[in-house]
């Protein structure tokens, strides 16, 4: 099934000479953002410098915080009258990344979703709980207007109360659901213990954080569904980017919106055919906020094979990160974010350590903090409130309950060169 | 009234909640054979403090602070108890009728009778209404 057969079913020339267009037309939106038209001028690249898509390389990348430059609206290359929507999404330090969108994109962005949703096979026939954050978090929007297009019934359900969810999905007779595999996971036990069988479900989409094969087989036994893998970045929209057809061996990126490229993240060099690499994309039909060549930071493999259901090339499911990004509960979390919080209270010290765990099935972080010598009353009310106030500042900042460890000052470990602060004791997924 | 020569320096210690950190506290004090008289912990989340009554507060203090310590002075009174049934309710009962209010406190019971540490917060309040009710305060040249 296809929601837009034509252009999920280019032939490799047709995609090619659509995308250099897209691309050149890109190349002179940017020219209304400081930022791209400094970059292109040092740079040396003028439009007509793009002949051909090989041409691209000429253009620098754009990084995560060369956005932060821009914070709040300088990448945006529309007025801000024609700006719908904005959303956000972690910043490397302080401030969000902030992406805004025209009523345009908001419909060029589901319609992606609603290609993928068309391409697993769900419709007007199906009831649709959408399982994640509906804030500034891409994904609950994101997959709501897609659902919507396509006539599926839409349960905003977001997160939260994991009784009341499995209720839903019994009485309402839900049978697509959206979530994060970590949550599924959790969703699964509690229903279990609720001795609840959600008979109704047919098919899964999880997404916002990389998962397994055994998962994905655990998913499928305990919930009785189809799992897919869904891919995106808000700054390429939201989800939506890549997903999995149902031959579920890789995801089919949409290559007549997105230029891809896989990179040495070292070198910046591209990597021979069918090599691990960081992913790049240069978005073809964002006017909002065109970006060119972005980093993702994800490691993933454009897969060489064609796929039986004809769309175009697939990429590998992703299975890490080029930078220090870390997904916690499906939300992204920059060390560099946690500094900077504890940065802002003198009571504590600038050295600290993170733990991540698994528990329950749901990810745990744990920031060990020295305190400082100077703000010791010897009061314990006085250390329990400063410890509060580390916990308030970091969920302020990172939208995530963490639990914060006060710890003795010089106890924690001083790094020469590379710090390695972030300890990962999560099994895979 | 000369109400300081009753107020007594406790040392506090901010210990992580781990194996072996009243062990390291212990074997510093030692070493600069500093005595405890009494001591408690306080515990909080993950974390807690270590409060102590020493001979020498001002050594114990500088010995944990170079060994990287955090240690903070905080003042506290000592009142003698009779080490019988009631005793404590006695002194309990001055307090809560003068309206101050106790923080945290411990005790110890030595050669010449029980003693209650108290940590209120109202010091000068507290120290003219167990003078006056008769109640024996120790003074800060009893401890250091």
């Amino acid at each position: 099934m296809f929601w837009n057969e034509k252009a999920e079913t280019l032939k490799p020339d047709e995609l090619q000479e659509l995308q250099l267009r897209r691309l050149k037309k890109t190349l002179s939106q940017v020219q209304r953002v400081d930022f791209y038209r400094n970059l292109l001028s040092t740079a040396g690249v003028k439009t007509s410098s793009i002949k051909t898509l090989e041409d691209i390389r000429k253009i620098p990348f754009t990084k995560k915080q060369d956005l932060r430059g821009g914070y709040p609206f300088g990448f945006f290359a529309v007025p801000m009258k024609k700006i719908v929507r904005i959303h956000t999404t972690s910043g490397t330090t302080g401030k969000p990344t902030v992406v805004g969108y025209t009523r345009k994109d908001l419909d060029t962005w589901s319609g992606l979703i609603a290609r993928n949703m068309t391409m697993v096979g769900v419709g007007e026939n199906d009831v649709f709980q959408n399982m994640v954050n509906y804030g500034m978090f891409t994904g609950g929007l994101g997959f709501h207007y897609g659902a919507e297009k396509i006539g599926m019934t839409v349960i905003p359900s977001a997160t939260g109360n994991t009784k009341r969810q499995i209720e839903m999905i019994k009485d309402f007779g839900v049978t697509t659901i959206h979530c994060t595999p970590s949550y599924a996971m959790h969703l699964s036990e509690i229903a279990e213990e609720m001795d609840m069988s959600l008979d109704s479900l047919r098919t899964g989409i999880f997404g916002a954080e990389p998962w397994s094969e055994s998962v994905r087989r655990t998913l499928e036994k305990r919930l009785g569904l189809t799992a897919y893998d869904s891919y995106g970045l808000s700054e390429l929209f939201g989800p939506g980017v890549a997903f999995e057809c149902p031959e579920r061996d890789g995801l089919h990126i949409w290559h007549d919106c997105f230029y891809v490229e896989i990179i040495d993240p070292k070198t910046g060099e591209k990597v021979s055919d069918g090599e691990r690499g960081e992913l790049v994309v240069t978005p073809l039909v964002k006017e909002a906020m065109p970006l060119l060549r972005y980093r993702t930071g994800d490691v993933t493999l454009l897969m060489e094979d064609g796929c039986l259901c004809r769309r175009g090339k697939k990429i590998a499911r992703i299975t890490g990160r080029s930078d220090d990004m870390l997904v916690i509960r499906g939300i992204n979390v920059f060390p560099s974010q946690i500094e900077h919080v504890l940065l802002k209270i003198p009571e504590v010290g600038n050295q600290f350590m993170v733990y991540i765990d698994r528990i329950n099935h749901l990810d745990e972080m744990t920031v060990e903090v020295e305190i400082n010598r100077e703000y010791f009353s010897g009061e314990l009310a006085d250390l329990a409130r400063l410890q509060k106030k580390v916990v308030k500042e970091l969920h302020d900042a990172l939208e995530l309950r963490t639990t914060v460890k006060l710890v003795e000052p010089g106890s924690l470990p001083r790094f020469e060169g590379k710090a390695k602060r972030v300890i990962d004791r999560r099994e895979a997924v | 009234m000369d109400a300081q020569k009753y107020v007594i320096r406790q040392i506090s210690i901010f210990s992580e909640n781990r194996p072996g950190r009243l062990a390291a506290i212990a074997h510093a004090l030692g070493e600069e054979k500093v005595n405890i008289l009494a001591f408690s912990i306080a515990e909080a989340n993950g974390f807690g403090v270590v409060r102590a009554l020493v001979d020498h507060p001002e050594k114990a203090h500088d010995k944990l602070m170079s060994l990287g310590f955090n240690v903070a002075f905080t003042d506290v009174i000592a009142v003698r108890m009779k080490d019988q049934p009631g005793g404590l309710y006695e002194v309990a009962k001055i307090l809560g009728d003068a309206g101050v209010n106790i923080e945290y406190s411990y005790a110890y019971s030595g050669k010449e009778g029980a003693v209650l540490i108290l940590r209120v917060d109202q010091v000068e309040e507290a120290i003219k209404k167990i003078k006056t009710s008769g109640a024996t305060l120790l003074e800060r040249s009893v401890f250091h």
